[in-house]
């Protein structure tokens, strides 16, 4: 007992705070470049070599920018709405597991048991701050946006729970550790090839990516929630929505893709070789996520409803069914 | 709906497409320090030629003004006196403006003018802050005279002026070359119906 629980608890959260700002500036670069590169254009290059600087730019710009608030708006609500999504977003890496050392200890800010209830719960209150946005920016594009991001993250989670239910009974754990060692021999893709597609669809739903970006919308809704935003505050949601998509992907990795094991056997897991494991299969998420938003058009409003509710749900809710059967008859399997 | 979300083969199709175009050729100028090739005959900024023993070649007969549709040429002739002589005719132009503003860049005032005087430039940077700026007056159009006689209005420079810049590097694109094509197709058109010979014209002062 050398320092505080305190002390060191801050200094990891500091740490993993400056890593996850860093992360996000550049996944926001990485985003433009490759979306640049798949529409044949070179993407952001003026500022520094390769554009590396655009970030820092935009931070400029942004911190710069007037910050309007409307006549009509309900100014306590309206302000404090993007600190909701924000602190939503970034409290969900106070408990994701980046790696683990040879004896066991997570590589995390805080380890909590039930550590994937935790981030659905943190990920459902950030939901609040875009509907609040929405409705107290006293304006029609927002309020529509906001309306379909409740229907939207409604519907979608749903499915997405219903999608980690699967793992968790695999794992007989909620604890993010406890997974990632069940995966220890056959990542949990491999049983749950059904849940992880579930994952991925509802992934980019609850992070209104597209092509589920109907909250956004800029063709028909202008910005949708954030549509009255400017500034900072704008940043902020622009902050949380880029978190809100590494966490999902780091949550893909432990669940779906074995953490920080390693993809060969053979090869070393934990520590800082497990770092870059799972660092590697995040950014192949973060890929994907680009990629797929390059690819589709947006969906249509009553589409993506029948979609969350005739396709995902049933198919998730019989993977969930059929997981607990196997895993109850056949319990040396899981 | 089921139709269209199940088409897992238009999914792969489409996947692919957008993941092979990374690796594509860009077709991107990155303009200001990549410059695109013109074709030799575009249409630009205005320059007024002279002789080469220095002499203008305006006689200040204003049948550029005329022919200009945008109404962009204002031309106040002089006469010549034997002791300053401007041109080698009778008259010169005393004042000569063009307002790049409403110039159209339609290449009538050349083909008006007699003695070849004005011609249109490949140069296309004229971005100013000042309304005032783009009304180009003799000290801007005039060929200063230790430049020479100014660009022959059929034998322009293949590509970019050197006062363009240091050329970085010039992409060859097929805009280009067809537009170089097409103009030059016309040329050789309209010569043969002039029932002349395309070539130089010869600089009538030597």
């Amino acid at each position: 007992m050398s320092a505080p629980i305190w002390l060191i608890v801050l200094i990891k959260a500091i740490v993993v705070l400056a890593v996850v700002i860093t992360t996000f500036a550049y996944s926001m670069l990485f985003e433009r470049k490759i979306m640049g590169w798949m529409q044949l254009r070179p993407g952001p290059n003026r500022v520094g070599p390769w554009g590396l600087l655009q970030p820092a730019a935009d931070a400029v710009k942004m911190i710069f920018k007037e910050d309007l608030t409307p006549d009509t708006a309900d100014p306590l609500i309206y302000r404090l709405a993007p600190f909701i999504s924000l602190v939503c977003a970034m409290g969900a890496f106070a408990i994701i597991p980046f790696s683990a050392s040879s004896d066991g200890t997570l590589w995390s800010v805080g380890n909590v048991n039930a550590g994937i209830l935790f981030v659905f719960a943190l990920t459902s209150i950030g939901v609040y701050g875009i509907s609040l946005a929405g409705w107290a920016s006293g304006s029609k594009f927002p309020l529509l946006g906001s309306v379909r991001a409740t229907a939207q993250m409604i519907s979608y989670e749903l499915s997405m729970t219903m999608s980690v239910i699967g793992v968790v009974i695999l794992a007989g754990s909620t604890a993010l550790g406890t997974i990632v060692d069940a995966q220890h021999r056959v990542w949990f893709i491999v049983p749950q090839i059904v849940g992880f597609i579930i994952y991925l669809i509802t992934a980019v739903a609850e992070t209104n990516r597209a092509p589920f970006d109907l909250v956004e919308a800029e063709t028909e809704l202008v910005g949708g929630f954030h549509t009255e935003y400017s500034g900072l505050r704008f940043g902020l949601f622009f902050i949380a929505e880029y978190l809100n998509m590494i966490t999902v992907s780091c949550l893909a990795t432990l669940l779906f893709l074995g953490g920080w094991n390693s993809p060969i056997p053979g090869l070393p897991s934990g520590g800082f070789v497990g770092l870059i494991w799972f660092l590697l299969k995040a950014g192949l998420f973060l890929f994907f996520y680009i990629w797929l938003r390059s690819t589709l058009p947006r969906f249509r409003y009553d589409r993506l409803m029948d979609f969350g509710w005739k396709v995902l749900l049933p198919v998730a809710t019989l993977n969930l069914i059929l997981t607990a059967v196997v895993v109850a008859l056949w319990p040396a399997h899981a | 709906m089921r139709k269209n979300l199940f088409n897992v083969g238009a999914l792969v199709r489409g996947f692919s497409t957008t993941f092979s175009y990374i690796f594509k050729k860009k077709p991107t100028i990155e303009y200001p320090s990549v410059k695109k090739q013109h074709a030799p005959r575009f249409h630009g900024l205005h320059e007024l030629r002279r002789y080469g023993d220095g002499k203008e070649r305006c006689i200040g007969c204003e049948l550029c003004a005329i022919a200009c549709p945008a109404n962009a040429i204002t031309v106040i002739g002089a006469e010549n006196t034997p002791l300053d002589r401007r041109s080698p005719g009778e008259r010169y132009a005393a004042s000569y403006e063009i307002d790049e503003l409403r110039c159209i860049f339609c290449g009538l005032c050349e083909e008006a003018c007699p003695t070849d005087a004005i011609v249109l430039t490949p140069r296309f940077e004229m971005a100013d802050y000042r309304r005032g700026a783009f009304v180009y007056a003799k000290d801007r159009l005039l060929v200063p005279p230790e430049a020479g006689v100014g660009t022959p209005p059929d034998e322009r420079p293949n590509g970019i002026p050197a006062d363009l810049g240091a050329v970085m590097r010039v992409k060859d694109t097929v805009d280009v070359a067809q537009g170089y094509e097409a103009t030059n197709r016309g040329h050789i058109l309209k010569t043969q119906r002039r029932g002349l010979a395309a070539g130089p014209i010869a600089d009538q002062s030597s």
